[in-house]
């Protein structure tokens, strides 16, 4: 209960206060701002309901992006971390250049998967996936690695080939550091979601938020970002079930 | 006349009741060590193991820590290759065939958390292409006997410590291979469940026999479970004495253990022992 109770109670104290500086007018005026560029959380909630079709559209559209996102990341993350784990030679071709690629500016390299694949899903599915692999693939490799070489050992006496032993004691072993890396992976697919839409799209909350921004949308624009975070919770709340369920000897 | 079971373990008449599915290669292989030597880079482990198991017989290693003995048994066992010398299981020298005959149990009971007991029990067996259920089966039928009938479902970390080292031995003894090659078994546990489990073990020997080598820090543990030991010298180890020993896994532990002959050959041990890592 308290595990809910308390960022409840956070969350509600942070949002009452905002309120009041809001709807008193002291942020607009802190700022010399109009107050529709400073909406209480009152008008965001209200915007929230008035554009429910309009933003449910447009999350199913983003949804839709970061789950195959992250998919690809968990297959391509687990592929990398088993043969970097198996082949020492691909380990040591490959980890340099998994490192470097944390370092591309998605900002830079969107724009060009969209010039190179077009509007449609999958430059966000790229992107998305070219920064949820990385948490996955590393957490994964080191799961891979704490396997007790002792317990390999005691597997290759009992008969067991080398598929076995993948199996049935390294496979096991890694599972706990593999959701943790998609933990990681769940929560900043959304960010990566937004920098592929503003590089090009027709749909999706970043692109909402994009034309929102041109409009001065303010409360809209607030509202999109409660969604979109409403959806990372979602995805984190799936996985840490999905964990409770796979790893049951814990 | 319980002696002689251990020596001659053809006559053992309860043999099948213990032994899972198939019928297994019980005791036919016996272990024979040759001049053998092991080194780690420029460390020398052993030096020179000369060592004949015989066929049904348990033998005892017992030595200072560090002298090799755990390289040892994973050398006889095909864990490991050897640096020089021979080693044969049941007249075989290859690594993967010494593997195929030698069931190795290791120090810790390494049990699998994300299995039960039962199917930790029967993780050979699987390993070895029996499906899930006809595994679980031949594991189950000893779960009783081992005193862990009621425990199948049981995930590793509900079992005690002893229990755990019974399906660990049951896990080993299940693979259904001739040698048994235990490291250290109870080295884990507190003394009162260790002289129970050398008493279990015992038995199970007594009803089962098999080829073994055990390896042991604990001179009476040796004494009592083994038909013969060897005492290691500190590394680089070899041979420095080998006992006879008079209680040969007697029925009664305590009082073998407190007998005027026991007694004197753990004192022989331990000078063996204490003149050897000098």
């Amino acid at each position: 209960m308290r595990r809910y109770l308390l960022p409840a109670a956070l969350l509600a104290l942070l949002i009452g206060a905002w309120q009041i500086a809001a709807s008193t007018g002291a942020i607009a005026d802190l700022f010399s701002l109009e107050p529709y560029l400073a909406p209480s959380p009152a008008e965001i909630a209200e915007s929230l309901w008035e554009n429910r079709s309009l933003l449910a559209e447009n999350a199913w559209v983003t949804l839709r992006e970061i789950v195959f996102g992250i998919l690809c990341a968990v297959a391509v993350g687990i592929g990398f971390a088993v043969a970097m784990h198996r082949w020492r030679a691909v380990h040591d071709a490959t980890y340099p250049l998994i490192v470097a690629s944390q370092t591309i500016p998605i900002v830079v390299i969107a724009p060009i998967l969209v010039v190179w694949f077009g509007y449609g899903l999958p430059p966000k599915i790229f992107i998305i996936a070219l920064i949820c692999f990385f948490p996955i693939t590393i957490a994964t490799l080191d799961g891979l690695r704490s396997v007790d070489p002792e317990a390999v050992k005691m597997m290759r006496a009992l008969d067991a080939s080398r598929w076995q032993r993948f199996w049935r004691v390294e496979a096991p072993t890694a599972l706990p550091q593999l959701f943790t890396g998609t933990k990681i992976a769940v929560v900043i697919a959304p960010i990566g979601a937004i920098f592929a839409e503003w590089a090009g799209s027709s749909s999706g909350l970043g692109h909402l938020i994009q034309s929102d921004t041109a409009n001065f949308e303010v409360a809209r624009q607030f509202a999109t970002v409660a969604v979109l975070s409403a959806i990372a919770l979602a995805l984190m709340g799936l996985t840490v079930l999905a964990e409770r369920r796979v790893i049951r000897w814990r | 006349m319980r002696q002689d079971t251990s020596m001659e373990p053809e006559s053992g008449q309860s043999q099948t009741a213990l032994t899972s599915p198939a019928a297994l290669p019980n005791i036919e292989g016996g272990v024979s060590l040759t001049a053998l030597r092991h080194s780690f880079g420029e460390l020398q482990t052993l030096a020179g193991i000369d060592l004949e198991v015989p066929a049904g017989s348990v033998v005892g290693l017992v030595g200072p820590s560090g002298c090799g003995k755990s390289t040892l048994l994973e050398l006889i066992c095909g864990l490991r290759e050897q640096t020089g010398g021979m080693v044969a299981v049941a007249g075989h020298e290859g690594a993967a065939e010494r593997l195929a005959r030698c069931a190795f149990m290791p120090q810790r009971d390494l049990l699998l958390p994300w299995y039960s007991a039962l199917d930790n029990a029967a993780l050979a067996l699987r390993n070895q292409g029996l499906g899930r259920e006809p595994a679980r089966v031949a594991a189950g039928d000893l779960f009783e006997r081992f005193g862990l009938g009621g425990f199948e479902a049981a995930r590793p970390s509900e079992l005690s410590g002893g229990m755990r080292q019974r399906v660990a031995f049951l896990r080993t003894l299940v693979a259904g291979k001739p040698v048994l090659a235990l490291d250290e078994p109870f080295a884990a546990l507190d003394a009162i469940t260790r002289a129970e489990m050398q008493e279990w073990l015992a038995a199970a020997l007594r009803s089962d026999p098999r080829t073994v080598v055990l390896v042991t820090h604990d001179v009476e543990e040796a004494l009592y479970l083994c038909d013969r030991v060897a005492v290691l010298s500190a590394r680089p180890g070899r041979i420095v004495a080998e006992l006879g020993v008079p209680a040969r896994r007697a029925e009664d532990r305590d009082a073998a253990v407190t007998d005027p002959a026991f007694v004197a050959a753990r004192e022989e041990a331990l000078r063996a022992l204490h003149g050897g890592s000098r």
